[in-house]
């Protein structure tokens, strides 16, 4: 097969344009798991231990929010930052930004309803202990995030998988513009529409592999933690 | 030792308290007052109430009726109040972060916490294994440790649910050498157990409970030698009561 091995020497040589696709692939992806991370492990957190009425609705809304169809969420954040949305204003459209911020979206409900029931379990374990110990409201959703740390890098990793290994959204946003917008995902759908499928090829594979990596390293961060932190 | 703020959480009352949970009474309008001094045993079958009253007297829980005074205070904080739960529970770190998380919580300042570490992990015995992982700990470890960040509060008030309940004679000796040596430091002793033995060693008073009543309070040597209630006859000769 001519064009695995021709896909493969696109990946040991560095091919320079490659390797742009997927630096920028990762740059948003992290970028929006670390917006996504500041925005849902705290309210996933006061959804854990709050009590109010509709809370079992919240739960189930943000559950499904975990299902969120990208094109949808293109779809949306395209209306919100078009030059006649709401936020045409900020001139990101078509940007890296306007990337990082429907991933964001997309991406945050996973992260928050993960934890969301992460969270809730350890409060369950942990609650008698700390209100025993007069440790308020703040003080105990610090100590279940840290406590919950190595679970919660969990919902993290499931929400990076997601962006990684999303088009639609970042392609509608984006616009897949070469050079600028193209991620892993977006040149892969469209290197293999126009019939170039080393690049493809060498690109899915190193999207797996980085997949299969940051996978392994959060589940040997997490074995170590369990270990030592019992 | 240094002198001892007077002991504002003593004596706690109990006044025809009542404990209601969806429609089930769990208290039955209980009264009883816990005074400085000797351990209070509170013993009875399962289900009768043990772990409930704790609770209540405690402050973690509000009677449906009645009510609950701490120094003739409702609202006394319970800062200086300190419980060890019937399954304690250990936060994911080692033995000593568990003890330096109580103290901060009981706002010891930082500066002093490597010392009282210390001195709570020997009090206890647990000297050389500080760096475990808490959860990791054999049970009768894990209840010691649990004593000591109970301790770490520094409290005028210890509740201790079956502190022995599931150790072997060595543990439970352990422990109840602990508990004595709580009691002799001033710290009023608070426990359940459903160990008669236990209760005879340690009690200076017995509160025998029965299905969400208290049926006979009285001082230990009384209640074992002459005791008022039929129950208490019955339980102290090692009948069962169902
Ligand atoms: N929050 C609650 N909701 C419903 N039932 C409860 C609740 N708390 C306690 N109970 C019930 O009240 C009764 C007394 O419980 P409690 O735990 O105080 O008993 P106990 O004397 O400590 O028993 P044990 O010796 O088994 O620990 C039990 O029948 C228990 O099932
Ligand atoms: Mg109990």
């Amino acid at each position: 097969m001519p064009e695995n091995v021709s896909a493969l020497q696109l990946v040991l040589a560095g091919d320079p344009a490659l390797y742009a696709i997927v630096r920028l692939s990762l740059i948003v992806s992290l970028s929006a798991v670390l917006l996504a991370a500041l925005v849902g492990l705290p309210f996933g957190a006061w959804l854990a231990l709050s009590r109010f009425r509709g809370r079992e609705g919240a739960i189930v809304i943000l559950n499904a929010l975990m299902g969120l169809p990208p094109v949808v969420v293109g779809l949306l954040v395209f209306l919100l930052l078009s030059r006649s949305g709401p936020l045409g204003s900020w001139g990101i459209l078509f940007t890296p930004q306007a990337m990082i911020v429907a991933q964001t979206i997309l991406i945050a409900p996973i992260i928050a309803a993960l934890a969301r029931q992460t969270i809730e379990d350890l409060w369950l374990e942990y609650r008698d202990e700390l209100q025993a110990m007069n440790v308020g409201t703040l003080g105990s959703v610090v100590t279940l995030l840290w406590d919950g740390r190595f679970s919660l890098l969990t919902a993290l990793l499931a929400g990076f998988g997601r962006a990684a290994a999303e088009v639609g959204a970042v392609i509608i946003v984006g616009g897949n513009i070469d050079g600028f917008t193209r991620t892993m995902t977006t040149a892969i759908a469209l290197e293999t529409s126009k019939g170039d499928l080393p690049l493809a090829i060498g690109l899915g594979m190193i999207l797996i592999v980085i997949v299969v990596l940051v996978n392994a390293a959060a589940w040997g961060t997490r074995r170590f933690g369990e270990r030592m932190a019992g | 030792m240094t002198m001892r703020p007077p002991l504002t959480n003593l004596p706690i009352l109990l006044e025809d308290v009542s404990f209601v949970v969806r429609d089930v009474t769990i208290l039955d309008r209980i009264d009883l007052m816990l005074t400085p001094g000797a351990p209070t045993v509170v013993i009875g079958p399962n289900g009768a109430g043990k772990t409930t009253l704790l609770r209540l007297a405690m402050g973690l829980i509000r009677p449906t009726s009645g009510r609950v005074t701490w120094g003739g205070r409702t609202d006394a904080p319970a800062d200086r109040r300190a419980i060890v739960f019937q399954r304690p529970v250990m936060l994911r770190r080692s033995a000593e972060a568990n003890l330096r998380y109580a103290l901060a919580a009981a706002d010891v300042p930082s500066t002093e916490h490597e010392s009282r570490v210390r001195e709570l992990l020997a009090l206890v015995g647990l000297a050389s294994l500080g760096g475990r992982p808490a959860r990791k700990l054999s049970g009768g470890e894990q209840q010691r440790l649990a004593l000591a960040r109970a301790l770490a509060k520094d409290p005028q008030v210890l509740f201790l649910d079956e502190p022995t309940a599931s150790l072997d004679p060595a543990a439970t000796q352990s422990v109840e050498d602990l508990i004595r040596d709580v009691a002799a430091r001033g710290i009023k002793v608070v426990m359940s157990t459903h160990d008669l033995g236990e209760a005879r060693r340690l009690a200076g008073d017995v509160v025998l409970m029965h299905r969400g009543r208290i049926v006979e309070t009285n001082n230990a040597t009384a209640f074992f030698s002459n005791p008022k209630t039929s129950e208490a006859s019955r339980f102290v000769t090692g009948q069962l009561l169902v």
